[in-house]
């Protein structure tokens, strides 16, 4: 460096690019964000065009069609038609695949959203006013942790009668713990800053303070259980549909083909394979996104 | 002597600690029967070491904390029953560390432009101006406007403080520890603003600081902390000259003037900080004190009247009724 | 002359550099530095946040960040090389011949253990003595730095004690192997001003009875002038003045050392109110190569000749006082080669 860089250097005293332009930086290194960026990004124009680039209709019998392996098995029967198959009615497998990711995202983002709300609330509230407010959500968090989730879920949804709607109350108001513990602590941390007590010495209301002083600060916390949440949410109605509890037939959800597919997978194991590998990549997605937004957003907790 | 701007009456601030499990809480006396008066346009240094209590006054001062009994006033009216906006744009506080006391997700111009916001200042388009008058009075340059606080140095963020403390104009600032965080260059020149502001703005500052260099450069009236107790208070030029209270004294000798022909100092203090859950009997500073006297351990010392000041010590018992005689 | 020195030389460390990469390009915090303590003497490196005086120290200790290299000449213990002989070699001789003293006492402590377990476990490591020797060593240096009772305070947790308290037990555990060399990384600055007054009395008392070499690192002017032998100044990754206390504070060369103390208030000196002196400008990155002084941009005499070419460390007319500036060198050889020069 010449001397001429040291003296610019001097006289700019923001050598550092904003926070903006360096978080940039950080996504397009981070090779975990970007997969799991590309795949749920992925996923999700599936779900959304499902009717457009599907083969056929998702509640179609057509049982003389049945069971015809997808292409790549040497079987005669396996068609261009229906590229993955179709399952045990004669219904498309990759129509149903690509409907089955419409369930599974809804479900997902619904349980993640209604849980999210829950239980930010309450632990922000908990962490910013501590004292009795934090005795009382603390009580409400351990209550909620005594209660065995999927147990729950399997009574409510079998005294009540499942639906989508259903399915997704009945998460989005068991999975709410984790938030709720997060953004807690994530809340008093910065409560204890000094920026919180000088903007209540310049008279901020509290909801100013909480939205536009507290929240900045912990929303990639908020972002991370968000995904973990999501992740959560979609496994579980998985397990319930799995049961027969979740979402009904003929509903095309990946928990339900798998459960339909069990008996026949040592015959057709792709019936069972392919929407699991879709589950699987579906949750590794999410999570490697989380983790990806923990590490963009947060570059000083690595290593 | 000029008016009173703000004033702690007999002030007290209890905390209520847990004492571990099943046990019962115990008080911890954070500030103890404080009185204190601010005046206008003085400098009032508040000293004291780590867990004396000065920032839990500050706090009470600023309005943020109600105290457990006593009162406080702002220009003779108790604060408690002040509307929150309306204090705040008398009494503003400016913090020790620059790097929590900004927001880093906010930009410089949305942290100097809040207090505006917040007031509900009616002129939204002068907002930008008048951030732009105030950060060349606090020595910003104006491209920073847009910046975040972690493209500055220290020293600039504590412009930035200062910026957001002064916008709306107060009165009275609460200086806690204002320059303890930044290193001795940027030091210097954020004394040196805090003294120029104070001057062309009329400003009373109430400044809290263990640094007693600082405190004798800046301050017109020293009040000594230990304890939850204002032990001391003078002028500063007798404090510094005559102090009288032996926590005082210690405390001005133990300051590191940067002259190699004296070694270091031996305070002859008690080792100990004492617990505040378990206060000491009596004299709270009489277990640290070289002169201490029997009695010191049972009776707590009164309010001895000085001069302009007072002192609470054992020592001085003698000059009780005479007031203002000796000094 | 070195044979002779070296008796009583405790360490000996010429031009040291330490470069660590980073995403912009590599940042040299640490370059050329020279440094050297006797027995019996304290020096204290001084500079501002960010001036390279930590990391000097833990780069002596071989303790620094996994990505930093280092790179010196010579770096001597008591006549010994320190300088890369191996990980295993090097834990021997830290906390034995030579140890340090950190800024928080809380953090260098571990809660999970009594100071009595930590205090003889110091010990042990390093000498083959029984617990029962190691704990009657432990109990006379905790009455040493003054904490009384010591016998009871064996069986405490760090959390159990105040912070002053627990900084003279750091300071007992760094003397257990009776070290040739302590190096103290800002010892008070978390400390209140009367505890600080206190632990540097006894820093001081303890380095004169056994002996030892002291580095003490701080910000603080006021310490410096108070415990100080001899005082080296940092800026900017470099020492840029070297002298004894009273040449340093009574007689500084270099424009950065007199800047700084200009900046400090001074009771009894200092007119109350009156306005302090300011060093304008900021540090500059050390990322890369720099030419030049490094002050050059912040002095008020900087001239064109101080922005080319290396600028060495070069006696000025006193004996043992070397500044790196054009302005006070009188003409002769760089320092590195008039063998203690500084001492």
């Amino acid at each position: 460096m010449t001397i001429d860089t040291v003296k610019t250097q001097v006289t700019t005293d923001s050598q550092e690019p904003s926070p903006g332009a360096m978080m940039r930086k950080r996504i397009f290194t981070h090779w975990g964000f970007m997969i799991g960026a590309f795949v749920l990004i992925a996923i999700f124009l599936m779900a959304l065009l499902a009717p457009y680039i599907s083969p056929g209709d998702p509640f179609d019998q057509v049982l003389s069609r049945k069971l015809i392996p997808p292409i790549w098995s040497d079987s005669a029967k396996a068609t261009w038609e229906h590229p993955l198959g179709t399952d045990h009615l004669g219904r498309d497998y990759m129509t149903r695949l690509f409907y089955g990711a419409r369930i599974s995202l809804l479900i997902g983002f619904g349980a993640m959203l209604i849980s999210g709300v829950i239980g930010t609330t309450l632990g922000v509230l908990a962490g910013y006013y501590g004292g009795r407010v934090d005795m009382v959500v603390n009580f409400i968090i351990t209550t909620r942790l005594s209660m065995p989730v999927v147990l729950v879920a399997l009574a409510v949804v079998s005294i009540v009668g499942s639906s989508l709607t259903v399915v997704i109350w009945v998460l989005g108001l068991l999975i709410w713990d984790r938030f709720a513990v997060v953004m807690r602590s994530a809340t008093q941390q910065v409560r204890a800053l000094d920026f919180v007590t000088s903007a209540q010495a310049l008279g901020c209301s509290t909801p100013r303070i909480l939205l536009t002083e507290v929240m900045p600060n912990i929303t990639n916390h908020l972002i991370v259980i968000a995904t973990l949440e999501m992740a959560h949410a979609i496994l579980l109605e998985a397990a319930l549909s799995f049961l027969g509890l979740g979402v009904q037939p003929p509903e095309p959800s990946w928990g339900l083909m798998i459960s339909e597919a069990k008996g026949m997978i040592f015959f057709d194991p792709w019936l069972i394979t392919i929407p699991g590998l879709a589950l699987f990549a579906l949750v590794l997605s999410i999570n490697l996104l989380g983790d990806g937004i923990r590490d963009v957003t947060a570059p000083e907790n690595r290593n | 002597m000029s008016d009173v701007v703000l004033e702690a009456r007999d002030v007290t601030r209890t905390f209520m600690i847990s004492g571990g499990f099943m046990k019962p809480k115990r008080p911890l006396h954070a500030v103890n029967g404080i009185d204190l008066r601010i005046r206008q346009g003085e400098v009032l240094a508040l000293v004291g070491e780590s867990g004396c209590g000065k920032t839990t006054l500050a706090k009470m001062l600023l309005g943020l904390l109600p105290p457990t009994s006593g009162s406080l006033q702002l220009d003779g009216k108790p604060i408690e029953t002040m509307d929150r906006l309306r204090v705040a744009q008398t009494v503003q506080p400016i913090f020790q560390d620059p790097y929590s006391s900004l927001n880093p997700r906010k930009s410089i111009g949305s942290i100097i432009t809040l207090p505006l916001k917040v007031q509900g200042d009616k002129d939204p388009g002068t907002w930008r101006k008048r951030a732009d008058e105030i950060m060349e009075l606090v020595g910003l340059p104006r491209r920073v406007y847009n910046n975040y606080p972690s493209q500055l140095s220290g020293g600039q963020r504590q412009r930035v403080a200062i910026a957001r403390a002064l916008i709306n104009r107060p009165r009275i600032v609460i200086c806690d520890e204002p320059t303890s965080a930044l290193d001795v260059s940027v030091q210097s020149q954020i004394l040196n603003l805090l003294q120029d502001l104070r001057e062309e703005l009329g400003l009373t500052y109430l400044v809290i600081s263990h640094n007693l260099a600082v405190v004798e450069h800046m301050a017109t009236r020293v009040a000594v902390m230990y304890l939850g107790r204002i032990v001391e208070e003078e002028d500063a030029g007798t404090l510094f000259d005559t102090p009288k209270h032996p926590y005082s004294k210690a405390l001005l000798e133990s300051v590191l003037t940067p002259d190699p022909s004296l070694g270091v100092p031996d305070t002859h203090l008690g080792a100990a900080y004492p617990n505040p859950l378990d206060m000491p009997s009596g004299c709270r500073f009489h277990p640290r004190c070289i002169k201490a006297m029997p009695h010191c351990s049972t009776t707590a010392p009164r309010k001895i009247p000085f001069g302009d000041g007072h002192v609470e010590c054992h020592l001085y018992d003698e000059n009780e009724g005479k007031g203002k005689l000796a000094s | 002359m070195p044979e002779n020195s070296h008796s009583k030389r405790v360490l000996e460390v010429k031009r040291l550099n330490v470069e660590i990469p980073v995403p912009t390009g590599l940042l040299r915090p640490v370059q050329d530095v020279s440094l050297h303590v006797d027995r019996g003497e304290t020096l204290c490196v001084v500079g501002e946040s960010g001036c390279g005086k930590s990391l000097t120290s833990l780069a002596i200790m071989d303790l620094l960040p996994t990505k930093a290299k280092r790179a010196c000449d010579e770096m001597r213990l008591s006549g010994d090389t320190v300088f890369d002989i191996g990980e295993r070699a090097m834990s021997d001789i830290r906390g034995d011949r030579m140890s340090m003293i950190f800024q928080e006492p809380m953090t260098s402590l571990n809660p999970a253990y009594t100071i009595g377990n930590q205090l003889v476990e110091a010990l042990q490591r390093h000498r083959n003595v029984s617990k029962a020797q190691a704990r009657d060593r432990a109990i006379y240096l905790l009455e040493k730095v003054g904490i009384t009772a010591a016998a009871s305070r064996l069986g405490q947790y760090p959390h159990q004690l105040s912070g002053g308290l627990r900084q003279r037990v750091m300071i007992a555990m760094a003397l257990m192997c009776g070290p040739d060399l302590i190096i103290a990384d800002e010892p008070t600055t978390a400390l209140d001003v009367t505890i600080q007054a206190q632990i540097l009395h006894l820093l001081s008392d303890l380095q004169r009875e056994f002996q030892m070499g002291m580095i003490l690192i701080t910000h603080d002017l006021g310490v410096v002038a108070r415990i100080a032998d001899r005082v080296a100044v940092m800026y900017a990754g470099q020492v840029v003045e070297t002298g004894t206390a009273e040449q340093i504070f009574n007689a500084p060369q270099h424009p950065y050392t007199r800047g700084l103390l200009d900046c400090i208030p001074i009771p009894g000196k200092t007119k109350r109110g009156a306005r302090l002196g300011a060093i304008p400008g900021i540090v500059p990155s050390l990322v890369g190569h720099m030419s030049g002084c490094h002050f050059a941009s912040r002095c008020p005499q900087a001239h064109e000749g101080c922005e080319t070419g290396d600028i060495e460390l070069l006696p000025t007319a006193q004996p043992g006082h070397v500044c790196r500036c054009l302005l006070t060198q009188t003409p002769g050889t760089p320092v590195h080669e008039t063998e203690g020069a500084a001492s």
